[in-house]
């Protein structure tokens, strides 16, 4: 899966093929596509479990390596949370981001090649308060690491 | 064609630190217009991160990651003047590439 998205990332012709698939009627413009290299059944779980399930493994094991930085207790507002995830897990692949009562919970997925330090930072939308879990994928393993996060603005709704 | 992101590339030691803010709506699906109307999902849904035609992050989104994304990591073999280059896709098949020089 990884080496066909790379493929058609660095060759540009995702977009051509896409272009195609347009023109022809199989996507219609403005939907949400299945697009190539993108887990569709791993971003429609709302369990940690059906995730963990969805990439591939069997149950994720609570885990000290993995941490949370630059991660707020209290949100104020829900539409821009700062997540950090850091993993000191050995031959850590690649790092999950999950927001327990979103919408859909699982919000990135990173994986991180040789030479990619295992701990990253982004920014996510909360629609309430609820548990993140940093979800860590090491030599086929799941770890997993749970933070609450207050929100005292939602950031899904209108 | 989305605005320019904004990347900046510096080398801190063995590692170079990129940090990245690009210019997306990222739409979720849930909210819905003045006429009630749901706004259709809207959003970067692939990432790649390259350094001399090496991949050094790629990301898979969905609708929670926060309007305007930002990304910051680390990666080891950098050099001052080397290109790093990201890459985006969204939902609807449009695509953006910068690239910045490490500092």
């Amino acid at each position: 899966m990884d080496i066909r998205r790379r493929q058609v990332l660095k060759s540009g012709s995702g977009v051509t093929l896409l272009t195609l698939l347009a023109a022809t009627g199989w996507l219609r413009p403005g939907e949400a596509r299945a697009a190539e290299g993108w887990n569709q059944a791993a971003f429609d779980t709302h369990s940690l479990a059906d995730t963990v399930k969805a990439l591939g493994g069997g149950a994720a094991a609570p885990n000290p390596g993995v941490t949370f930085f630059q991660t707020p207790d209290i949100a104020e507002n829900g539409a821009v949370v700062p997540i950090g995830v850091t993993s000191t897990i050995p031959g850590t692949e690649s790092i999950a981001i999950l927001v327990e009562k979103n919408p859909n919970m699982l919000a990135a997925i990173f994986d991180i090649p040789a030479g990619t330090e295992p701990s990253l930072s982004t920014r996510v939308k909360m629609a309430q308060t609820s548990n993140v879990y940093a979800l860590v994928k090491a030599d086929g393993k799941f770890f997993v690491a749970t933070k609450e996060v207050k929100v005292t603005l939602g950031g899904c709704g209108g | 064609m989305a605005d320019p992101m904004r990347i900046r590339a510096t080398l801190a030691g063995e590692s170079t630190e990129v940090r990245v803010l690009m210019s997306h709506q990222m739409e979720t699906g849930q909210r819905k217009d003045a006429q009630g109307k749901t706004i259709p999902a809207w959003f970067i849904q692939n990432v790649a991160i390259t350094h001399d035609g090496k991949t050094v992050l790629a990301a898979q989104w969905g609708t929670a990651i926060a309007q305007n994304p930002f990304l910051a990591f680390k990666f080891k073999g950098g050099a001052k003047g080397d290109k790093v280059q990201v890459t985006w896709i969204d939902s609807r098949g449009d695509k953006r590439v910068d690239e910045a020089t490490i500092a």
